[in-house]
């Protein structure tokens, strides 16, 4: 039974996804429409008011970057959706899963075209969520909760600074409009405001991008299942924050501070990233340095002003979203055809996998940069960028080698690892994963081989439209298969000798980087659990300080909050309203008057139930007669009814409840306080009523009542009127209030509970 | 004629807040029961109390002939009376309940106190299909 329900998840599950791969294949092909047009310099602008006071517009834009990072996103999503149908099985909660998934991928793709800086910042929260979802997504189990909510607050709160960094740029005589930016550069960077702009920007874009010291988000992320991985956390959503800083490069880029500050960064946050990379056994959280490693390069080249670096930047983001895509892909179905994903419990799996691996193997040549691969073209580029003026070229420089050789170390244990050597589990348990797990990693590795084969043509399709867009000039931009004997060829021969070194050298290594990291005095890490719980134990006092239960303190806390927020402010104006005292006291009237406040005495003092009953029902009797003087027979008479059957309720009540006076009775300290809170309420309404009777009185809506009682509602009881005509849906509100509590008063006595 | 009537509601307020403070719970109600007529009285004194003549449109006239007592608040104050009434009903049924099932009216004793616990885990729904109703019901009427 069991056994078919399971069956029946799995048959939906592949259905789903395979059916709802259709959306970013469709996409995909669209996006491929307008590549044409593109090329040869156009773009597509779609634009529709949506808060015109708000200057937010419905503003979508298509030129060269949007249209590579569109072909990335709907290109990645469709293997990731092909492939999350096999890889998920028969996971109760498939669909959610799937929405997220898309919903991630439209916000990406909007986040992408959108030209309004408002826009692009609602589709930016909107990745935020889809993450911290997808990421919490085996929301059972406590480390994914823990994992997701971590990021969601570190990006969450890069996000947070972003928008006030939008705020400020518009402060600053910025546009919303990205579009327009090119021209405004000059005006904005010259602002008195641009350190701040700048900094809540980088904020923004640097928590997103997992930048050092934000980047222990990444790593912990990982508890999100593989394919979300492979398409948030490597190819599409962490370049969320390098899609901004290359929009912003127009407008903020080309300051000493800019460049000092990205170059630092990225360039430390790709050796820290690269170094962390050799010490996890488990191979997602390998690739998760890889990818911070990778994500410090792309900011660190973004410093730069010149053509060759911004140029290696978009090609190294192309490189990177082919081979790590495949790379995690393929993870993912090692662990679910090998059932671990630890490298010292793989080994042999080529036999096993031949598909799997031929995948591993062309996205880690790419990795390593290897000659004829796409990576090789990326990381020749990558030094000729480096060898820049403007940008620290001996920091830059050492900061690229450095993580290159890093990288071929990194490539060959994922490669070697767990497809080479001796087998851990017999060849026949372990089988190929079926075509929608193979084919994701296959196609984004052949194109990483095709790319590295034309060079030329990728660059003017996709690398110098994208470039073009952000960084307009004159400057020739063209990747070549072969550069000629120089000094960014030398580079590459002592990365690729470095990383082989590396590599041998592994098993030190790795125990080095492990001790390093434990012997680290603070990590941001644990800076961020220190803050965290130090903001939930703070969070905790104050709400057992304020809740703690007991009934007293919570009135005396309203009463007084009430008394010195409404008391304050009229203070001031109390000295108007006394000494106005009327002329002629009606007698019954203040004989009334009397009579209630005695029974109102003897409410409070009573020591015997019949006394305070006896009391009640005199106050409520006083103000029947008070109405009843006063013109208002009708209330007069329900509040002698409503007052009757109070009494008789609450005498058959107290029957059953124990004698008032063997109440315990308040010490006199707190009656005092009591008192004390009770008169100064007390006066408060006094005054406050004094306060409203001396101000003229707005008649006009009982004159409309007045005049249209009779004439349009053919009634002569003006209040009846009001009741039952013009305000009849108030009363019919009233009867429901009284049928719910007489519903639930007979549901409270009817049933006896359990204690 | 306000006034005075002001500071019959003051009276009634600080009673009343005196009575609730006391945290007896019986008192409570008591409390509320006066300060729900406080409330009324000050609604009818803040439409003004000069003309004692009940809003009503004599026989035979189509429109008001002579300056009445203001209609508005008193048709408010009718419903507030109705549902005031309710709430103290609903209270002293809650607080017969509440006796039979803690044994105490004294709000400060230990079965009012919320516990504060420590660990985030929620306690199990008693309801969540359709047979836990089904075996509720047999339960009560066991």
């Amino acid at each position: 039974m069991v056994h078919t329900d399971h069956d029946l998840l799995t048959r939906r599950c592949r259905l789903m996804g395979r059916l709802s791969s259709l959306l970013p294949a469709l996409l995909f092909i669209l996006t491929c429409r307008f590549w044409p047009a593109i090329v040869d310099g156009q773009t597509y602008l779609f634009d529709a008011p949506w808060l015109p006071s708000l200057d937010l517009s419905l503003r979508f834009r298509l030129d060269g970057l949007s249209l590579l990072f569109a072909l990335i996103i709907t290109g990645a999503g469709t293997f990731v959706s092909l492939y999350s149908s096999s890889y998920l099985g028969g996971h109760r909660h498939c669909g959610r899963y799937f929405f997220f998934l898309h919903a991630f991928m439209l916000s990406m793709l909007g986040l992408v075209l959108a030209d309004n800086l408002l826009l692009l910042f609602v589709f930016w929260e909107g990745t935020t969520i889809f993450s911290f979802l997808l990421i919490g997504f085996d929301h059972e189990s406590k480390t994914a909760r823990e994992n997701a909510r971590q990021s969601l607050l570190v990006t969450g709160g890069g996000g947070l600074a972003l928008l006030l960094g939008i705020l400020l740029l518009k402060i600053a005589g910025g546009s919303y409009i990205i579009s327009s930016w090119p021209a405004a550069g000059e005006m904005v960077r010259q602002h008195h405001l641009y350190p701040f702009i700048l900094l809540a920007v980088l904020l923004g874009a640097m928590t997103k991008s997992a930048q050092f010291p934000f980047h222990f988000w990444l790593p912990n992320a990982m508890s999100a299942p593989t394919p979300i991985s492979a398409f948030l956390h490597a190819a599409t959503m962490v370049k969320a924050g390098i899609y901004l800083l290359m929009r912003c490069h127009p407008l903020l880029g080309g300051t000493p501070a800019w460049t000092t500050a990205l170059v630092l960064i990225g360039g430390f946050t790709a050796v820290w990233g690269a170094v962390q990379a050799l010490g996890p056994r488990d191979l997602k959280r390998i690739l998760a340095y890889t990818t911070i490693m990778a994500l410090g390069i792309l900011t660190m080249f973004l410093g730069g002003q010149t053509a060759p670096a911004l140029t290696a930047a978009v090609t190294f983001l192309m490189v990177h979203a082919l081979y790590k895509a495949a790379l995690f892909l393929a993870v993912g179905s090692i662990d679910h055809s090998a059932g671990s994903r630890i490298i010292d419990s793989l080994g042999g799996l080529w036999r096993a996998m031949p598909l799997t691996a031929v995948a591993v193997g062309a996205a880690c040549l790419s990795m390593a940069g290897f000659p004829l691969f796409f990576g090789f073209i990326g990381k020749e580029i990558m030094y000729e960028g480096a060898l820049a003026k403007e940008m620290y070229p001996v920091f830059a420089v050492t900061a690229a080698v450095l993580a290159n050789a890093l990288m071929t170390a990194v490539a060959a244990i994922v490669l070697f690892g767990p497809f080479f050597g001796s087998a851990r589990a017999p060849r026949q348990q372990i089988h190929e994963s079926p075509w929608t797990m193979w084919l994701g990693p296959l196609v984004l590795g052949g194109v990483g081989i095709l790319f590295g084969l034309i060079p030329e043509w990728v660059s003017r399709v996709l690398i110098e439209p994208a470039v073009r867009s952000f960084h307009p000039g004159p400057e020739e931009i063209r990747l070549v298969f072969f550069h000629g004997l120089n000094l960014p060829l030398l580079l590459s021969l002592v990365t690729l000798c470095c990383g082989a070194t590396l590599y041998l050298l592994r098993h030190r290594a790795c125990r080095l980087v492990a001790t390093v990291v434990e012997k680290l005095p603070a990590t941001f890490e644990g800076l961020y659990n220190l803050g965290l719980s130090g903001f939930m134990n703070g969070a905790g006092l104050l709400t057992g300080r304020l809740q703690n239960g007991s009934l007293h303190f919570y009135l005396a806390v309203i009463v007084s909050t009430v008394i010195l927020g409404v008391g304050w402010p009229w203070i001031g104006k109390l000295s108007g309203i006394f000494g106005r005292w009327p002329e002629s006291i009606d007698t019954t009237a203040l004989a009334l008057l009397l009579f209630v406040s005695g029974s109102v005495f003897v409410v409070v003092t009573a020591r015997k139930r019949l006394a305070a009953i006896g009391g009640l029902g005199g106050v409520g009797a006083g103000v029947a007669l008070i109405f009843l003087l006063f013109g208002a027979p009708d209330i007069a008479m329900t509040q002698l009814l409503v007052e009757t059957l109070t009494v008789i309720f609450v005498s058959l009540v107290m029957l059953r409840l124990p004698a008032i006076e063997q109440a315990r009775r308040r010490t006199v300290r707190r009656r005092c306080l009591d008192g004390g809170l009770a008169l100064a309420g007390g006066l408060l309404l006094t005054s406050l009523l004094i306060g409203v009777g001396s101000e003229p009185l707005d008649r006009s809506l009982t004159s409309y009542f007045e005049a249209n009682s009779y004439l349009a509602a053919h009634g002569r009881n003006i209040v009846n009127v009001i009741l039952v005509d013009f305000r009849s849906f108030d009363t019919l509100g009233e009867i429901i209030v009284v049928v719910l509590a007489a519903w639930a008063a007979v549901t409270l006595i009817r049933k006896p509970m359990e204690p | 004629m306000e006034p005075l009537l002001a500071c019959l509601v003051g009276l009634l307020f600080a009673a009343a807040l005196y009575l609730m403070l006391s945290g007896v719970l019986i008192k409570f109600v008591f409390g509320l029961a006066l300060i729900g007529n406080g409330i009324n009285l000050l609604i009818f004194a803040a439409g003004r109390l000069e003309l004692q003549q009940p809003p009503l449109i004599h026989p035979g006239s189509e429109i008001l002939s002579h300056p009445v007592a203001n209609a508005l608040p008193q048709a408010m104050i009718l419903t507030a009376i109705v549902i005031g009434f309710a709430m103290v009903t609903f209270l002293l049924v809650l607080l017969y309940r509440t006796y039979a099932y803690t044994g105490t009216l004294d709000a400060d004793e230990a079965p009012f106190q919320e516990e504060w616990r420590e660990d985030d885990s929620c306690p199990e729904p008693l309801i969540r299909t359709q047979q836990d109703i089904k075996r509720l019901r047999r339960e009560s009427e066991l």
